[in-house]
């Protein structure tokens, strides 16, 4: 399958006796949303964190473009073209806006090391982040302290800096958590045209974002993966209604 | 309120004109102790990268402090006694040239300082604390138990230490010299803040996480922040040295590491003046309650105890409108 971008092949991870994941295999392929979703402590974010190399599986391996990545750091991982946005913001309060984008600009271009010219005068990477503010809604708010902006505002951010990486997918824990409806509205829209430069694996609790966006959804139950299909045939499929479905819908 | 810029300039300002009338009113000695102040702000600029911009809190940076002493004490005493440092395998001589002598201080304390921070950055909080404080333990006694040396009573240098088509043994003239490596350093540093590097460093110490996801090592940037700090109070411990004509275990003593700390904590963590501002009022209480009372530390914690209660960002932040601060 040549358009699978990322992969995972029989990931396992347990915590004691309590198996996190379960032989998860999963393929994300160009141009789609791939959600995932399942119960809270079902193994979401255990499996975000190796796919993204916070923590490494007992077993199995995870590909990106064909590649084993498994053994690679995060923040290798992130330079291969992993985009992550965190479930929990993590940004820097205490810089602008402007600043926090332009950081993944340095990340992005390795210009850790430059220690003369201000960063503001890289033209290239200033003119990048206002053109990704523009397009996440932010470009008003470029000059406000990070600390000060609403939740919303923040998951944009995260997915603004996430788009500096120029990611080859973006993975994506629950950025809808904590949004109002018209902020889950917002980044809705957002993420729907993101997919076009680059897939997303989503993990997502709201199940109207999930149902609009995705392309295809997985279902994990207790560390497995119950169901992997498309939107309609989870919707119908008794035994995710059964597990996850039947509780909220 | 006005703004940290202004206060800067009016530091400046300070730095400049009160030795100005110290030298007109033939007051040698207020000339010295400003000379102590900036070799004090300049130590304690350096361990505001590493402390205020890194976010990493050194309780050792007396062991760069005393490593740049004794780099002038070790050579200049070598120099006036007409001894050879090292004969084998290839000759070093001693030497009282002030710019030798200050780029041997940073090398070696930049070294130093990339030995300690690669053992002591795998950790962090109270563990990074007593890490750097027992290299900085060790520095001392060994400096203590190095006989060669003068060992506890330390290296007396009887002339002080040459700078080309300078007279250093003017205060005036070496208040001068000390004033614009301060100047120089800060304006270093402030380039250096805003650089792509100040911004990643800056991002390091509030979000860990942030700066691994966008691709960057968070150990490499910090290490070298630590380099550049050690190297920076080296380069002070030498003037400090020079200063005194005297060099002793007492430059390695960890009351100095909690001194620097003091200073940049009285000025305002992360304030590119603001260790100049926790340095000046030290040297200022230092000799004025010193005078009156030997117990002066008492009133430097009184003081201490009021800025943390009352702004967490020192003297500074007690002066300067709340703002977003980078840099
Ligand atoms: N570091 C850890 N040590 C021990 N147990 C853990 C650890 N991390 C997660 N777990 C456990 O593993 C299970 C899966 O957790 P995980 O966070 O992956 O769930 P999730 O699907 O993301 O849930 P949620 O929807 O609440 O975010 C939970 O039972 C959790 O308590
Ligand atoms: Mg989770």
């Amino acid at each position: 399958m040549a358009d699978v971008v990322l992969a995972t092949y029989g990931i396992t991870k347990t915590f004691g006796s309590l198996v996190a994941c379960d032989d998860v295999s999963i393929n994300v392929r160009a141009g789609e949303i791939h959600a995932i979703i399942g119960p809270n402590g079902a193994g979401k974010s255990t499996l975000i964190s190796q796919i993204c190399g916070t923590l490494i599986p007992d077993q199995g391996r995870v590909e990106l473009m064909g590649q084993d990545i498994t053994a690679l750091s995060g923040r290798a991982r992130a330079l291969a073209g992993l985009g992550r946005t965190f479930q929990i913001s993590q940004l820097a309060m205490e810089d602008t806006v402007l600043q926090n984008v332009i950081l993944g600009g340095v990340g992005a271009t390795r210009r850790q090391w430059h220690f003369i010219q201000p960063i503001l005068s890289h033209h290239d990477l200033r003119e990048q982040a206002e053109a990704v503010l523009e397009r996440v809604g932010l470009i008003d708010d470029r000059h406000r302290q990070t600390a000060i902006l609403s939740h919303g505002q923040k998951r944009q951010l995260e997915v603004a800096i996430a788009l500096m990486l120029k990611p080859k997918i973006f993975i994506m824990d629950e950025p809808m958590a904590g949004l109002g409806l018209e902020g889950s509205k917002q980044l809705t829209m957002l993420l729907d045209d993101l997919r076009h430069q680059a897939p997303i694996l989503l993990v997502e609790h709201d199940m109207d974002a999930v149902f609009t966006l995705a392309d295809h959804i997985s279902v994990l139950d207790y560390g497995k993966v119950i169901a992997s299909d498309d939107v309609d045939a989870i919707r119908n499929d008794p035994v995710v209604r059964d597990a996850y479905l039947g509780k909220d819908s | 309120m006005i703004s940290e810029r202004m206060i800067n300039i009016i530091l400046i300002g300070l730095l400049v004109i009160i030795p100005a009338w110290a030298y007109l009113a033939d007051e040698p000695f207020t000339i010295t102790l400003m000379t102590r102040a900036v070799i004090f702000a300049l130590a304690a600029v350096g361990l505001n990268l590493a402390l205020g911009v890194g976010g990493f809190v050194s309780f050792g940076h007396a062991a760069f402090f005393g490593l740049g002493g004794y780099v002038m004490g070790v050579l200049a005493w070598h120099a006036q006694s007409y001894t050879p440092f090292l004969e084998w395998p290839f000759l070093i001589e001693g030497t009282q040239s002030m710019p030798v002598i200050w780029v041997i201080a940073v090398i070696l304390s930049a070294l130093l300082a990339l030995v300690i921070g690669v053992v002591s950055l795998k950790t962090t909080g109270v563990y990074f604390i007593m890490i750097t404080l027992a290299f900085a333990q060790m520095m001392y006694y060994f400096s203590i138990s190095w006989s060669a040396y003068g060992g506890e009573d330390g290296l007396s240098i009887y002339v002080r230490n040459s700078f080309p088509g300078l007279n250093t043994l003017d205060p005036i003239q070496f208040y001068s010299i000390c004033f614009i490596i301060l100047m120089a350093v800060l304006a270093l540093m402030a380039r250096l803040v805003k650089s792509p590097y100040g911004l990643a460093l800056n991002a390091a110490r509030q979000s860990p996480k942030r700066v691994e996801a966008v691709g960057l090592d968070l150990h490499q940037l910090q290490l070298l922040a630590f380099v550049i700090s050690g190297a920076i109070t080296g380069l002070a411990g030498a003037l400090f040295a020079d200063l005194n004509r005297f060099v002793s275990p007492n430059m390695f003593s960890w009351q100095l590491s909690g001194e620097f700390i003091v200073f940049i904590i009285i000025g305002g963590v992360g304030r590119l003046f603001g260790p100049v501002i926790g340095a000046l009022v030290f040297v200022g209480l230092e000799h004025f309650l010193g005078e009156i009372n030997d117990y002066w530390h008492i009133y430097l914690g009184l003081i201490l105890l009021l800025i943390v209660l009352f702004s967490k960002t020192g003297v500074m932040g007690l002066l300067v409108k709340k703002e977003a601060h980078h840099g």
